[in-house]
């Protein structure tokens, strides 16, 4: 099969399990997946799903720590998050920062 | 009083819905950047549906992750919309057929959040928040999905605009909301600091997964703190 169909087979199986696991919470006895250490496993996990995601993505390029114009996108990024900007302002703001530096030959 | 309770619920939708479906527009430009097409970043938004995970899944394949590692990492990231569909029981439930299947299909952050912030005896208006929202945000999500897939195939290097920046950006800022405790900022320093250090010896993708046990360890003991939801 074909790097492009595998591509399909990838995006059907991860839309299925998310469908599924979405049903999943309405369908089961509510008793089930009340007990705290669940819960709290859970919480944390988006946390560090999310965490290990922003690192490789703004330290690592092609399988090797990396240093460049992401770094100074990131704080960027931080700084207004810490000020309560909303989302798309972030991401906005980091692509212009990282774009610039780029385009100044700085990084 | 139950038809303003109703009119404020819908508003909040509204605008959460809007909101929201912004960042579809990155969403759909990364995926493009990630080697994906444009049908196939919109399909990713209308079957994953949930914002975090389609992020995740075009930041592994974009890093060279194979399909396995793809759709692990997006469904564990969805794995809390479970947890909202048993935190809604009250509110939606009984449902069956057809209705259960959408609303399962729209359990995310957002019409969870919206439902359950109405007043707790108002039934209507939670439900109201829930579908609104949901379906708001779906409709919204997808069209804008769209039109930033469309423009991100027509912009050459996606470095050169900054797009990887900006996809480090969004999992930066998914997750800022969530870093309230102490043991929250710990367990996403400890997971980053797992995953940077993994990523030269271990196949693309799975430095993420494996950070992801740092989770475990950190809910397993009894919390002194509240627990992140």
């Amino acid at each position: 099969m074909s790097a492009y169909a595998w591509m399909w087979v990838a995006i059907a199986g991860a839309g299925l399990l998310a469908w599924l696991t979405k049903l999943a919470g309405h369908t089961v006895p509510e008793a089930w997946l009340e007990h705290p250490r669940v819960h709290r496993v859970a919480g944390y996990l988006t946390i560090a799903l999310l965490a290990a995601l922003t690192g490789v993505q703004a330290f690592t390029s092609e399988g090797a720590l990396a240093l460049d114009a992401r770094v100074a996108a990131i704080a960027v990024a931080a700084v207004l998050l810490w000020r309560r900007a909303p989302f798309i302002v972030v991401v906005a703001a980091a692509a212009a920062v990282a774009a610039g530096l780029r385009a100044l030959g700085w990084a | 009083m139950p038809r303003a309770a109703l009119a404020t619920a819908r508003q909040e939708a509204i605008s959460v819905a809007l909101a929201t479906s912004a960042y579809a527009l990155s969403f759909g430009a990364l995926s493009v950047a990630a080697g994906l097409d444009v049908w196939q970043t919109l399909a990713l938004s209308l079957l994953v549906f949930s914002g975090g995970s389609q992020f995740a899944f075009v930041g592994v394949i974009g890093a060279g992750g194979g399909a396995a590692a793809a759709i692990a990492t997006s469904t564990f990231l969805g794995l809390r919309n479970g947890f909202y569909g048993i935190g809604l029981a009250q509110i939606l439930r009984p449902m069956r057929g057809w209705r259960r299947a959408w609303a399962a299909q729209v359990t995310i952050d957002e019409s969870t959040a919206v439902a359950l912030a109405q007043p707790h005896e108002d039934l209507p208006a939670r439900r109201a928040g829930f579908w609104w929202t949901g379906v708001g945000v779906f409709l919204g999500w997808n069209a804008v999905t769209l039109v930033g897939a469309l423009l991100g195939s027509r912009i050459g290097d996606p470095s050169d605009w900054g797009l990887d920046a900006a996809a480090a950006a969004a999992f930066l800022a998914l997750v800022w909301p969530r870093l309230g405790s102490r043991r929250a900022r710990a367990v996403a320093g400890a997971a980053a600091l797992i995953a940077l250090a993994l990523t030269p010896v271990a196949p693309a993708g799975v430095p993420v997964l494996v950070a992801a046990l740092v989770a475990v360890v950190a809910g397993w003991g009894q919390p002194r703190e509240a627990v992140p939801e």
